[in-house]
């Protein structure tokens, strides 16, 4: 993988607004930003109810994701170009998600829709229509999923790379800060955690930066190389877009998402927590 | 729960009490900027949150308490930086005119 297959530019989805190949699909962290306007022609992905089990904490099954992309009109030879708002966070986070039910062609919007409005193109209102296919997923691929206990076991073996704001990492704030912080669980990181903030990835209109910076980056923080990583958040998603510079950009291979995250791992029993700006003793 | 905040939306529901709330209103010519991007950016200039202004350019952030900048971008117009300070249980209001 390189930026050449995982990401594209804004003006070839311009370029591709009428290519059948192409679906384009639209994840939010607020879900009615896509009613407000979106590209021409995609489709929205609603994370809480398309992509969430509603009972259970956990993703929709195999079936339901099959389901769900068949009804919306994706094929598995589709090219599924995702983007959204927040710097693509839930956008890199249904990237992430379509991997792990093995789509083989996915791309991101490189700064997604802040880009897009940024560079005044167009946004529509017209919903698109599809026609219905039979969409066939493979089992999840927990080669990239990571969860609690193996997390608990990384600690001081594998990097952790805790992608949120300083402020959530020290234990300052337990969620980002145009969120409510009222939380049950506790604040702090993951001991050993690096902290290197998702933003750090991305320059300011979104879009990634160079091959060279990145590493730079997380070289500085301590990342080593050499040994398997596993990066989170506070619910998954802006790990999702770190998963994507390791895993997609740097080629890093054994790159997980914990999409568990602090609220699954600052609410567990016993686990030992690390509070302030260092990253702490295993 | 994590449905962004656009700006304007109603404190019900939140206990303002404990939160330290950095709110306003993003304007050009007088006129309130639909779709500007704010961003939150903490005392060492690190990004920690960022909102698209609503249809009356407002935004919201719940913030901790201390010094924050706030950084505001919007399509043909210059990147506006201005300081903040947020304090728990106050609403700390700011205007950002854009050029």
């Amino acid at each position: 993988m390189s930026r050449d297959n995982t990401l594209v530019s804004a003006e070839w989805v311009d370029e591709n607004l009428d290519n059948p190949q192409v679906v384009l699909v639209e994840v939010d962290e607020d879900t009615t930003s896509y009613d407000k306007g979106h590209i021409r022609g995609a489709i929205k992905l609603d994370w809480t109810t398309d992509l969430q089990d509603q009972v259970r904490r956990d993703f929709v099954s195999k079936e339901q994701f099959e389901a769900l992309l068949s009804d919306r009109g994706v094929a598995n030879d589709s090219t599924v170009v995702l983007y959204g708002g927040n710097n693509n966070w839930f956008a890199a986070y249904a990237y992430w998600y379509f991997k792990l039910y093995g789509h083989q062609d996915v791309k991101l919007l490189d700064g997604g829709r802040k880009k897009w409005e940024l560079e005044s193109r167009e946004l529509t209102d017209e919903a698109p229509s599809r026609e219905k296919t039979s969409y066939t997923a493979q089992e999840q691929d927990t080669s990239i999923r990571a969860f609690r206990d193996e997390t608990v076991e990384a600690i001081g073996v594998k990097n952790l790379v805790d992608v949120r704001s300083p402020d959530e990492y020290a234990g300052r704030l337990l969620a980002p800060a145009h969120l409510p912080q009222e939380q049950a669980q506790r604040a702090g990181h993951i001991p050993t955690a690096a902290n290197v903030p998702w933003s750090k990835a991305a320059n300011d209109d979104g879009t990634f930066r160079s091959d060279d910076e990145l590493k730079q980056i997380y070289s500085d923080a301590g990342v080593d190389w050499e040994k398997d990583t596993i990066a989170y958040c506070r619910i998954g998603e802006r790990s999702s877009h770190t998963w994507f510079v390791f895993h997609e950009l740097l080629d890093q291979p054994n790159v997980k998402n914990y999409d568990g995250s602090w609220t699954e791992y600052g609410s567990l029993v016993g686990v030992p927590v690390a509070l302030g700006d260092e990253a702490g003793e295993a | 729960m994590c449905g962004a905040t656009t700006g304007g939306l109603s404190l019900d529901g939140i206990n303002v009490a404990k939160e330290a709330i950095i709110q306003g209103v993003v304007t050009r010519d007088g006129q309130p900027v639909d779709g500007a991007y704010v961003r939150l950016l903490d005392r060492s200039g690190e990004f920690t949150a960022e909102v698209p202004t609503s249809a009356t350019g407002q935004f919201r952030f719940f913030a901790a308490p201390g010094e924050w900048t706030l950084r505001t971008l919007a399509p043909k117009a210059k990147t506006n930086d201005k300081k903040v300070v947020a304090a728990t249980g106050t609403v700390a209001e700011v205007s950002v005119t854009l050029e």
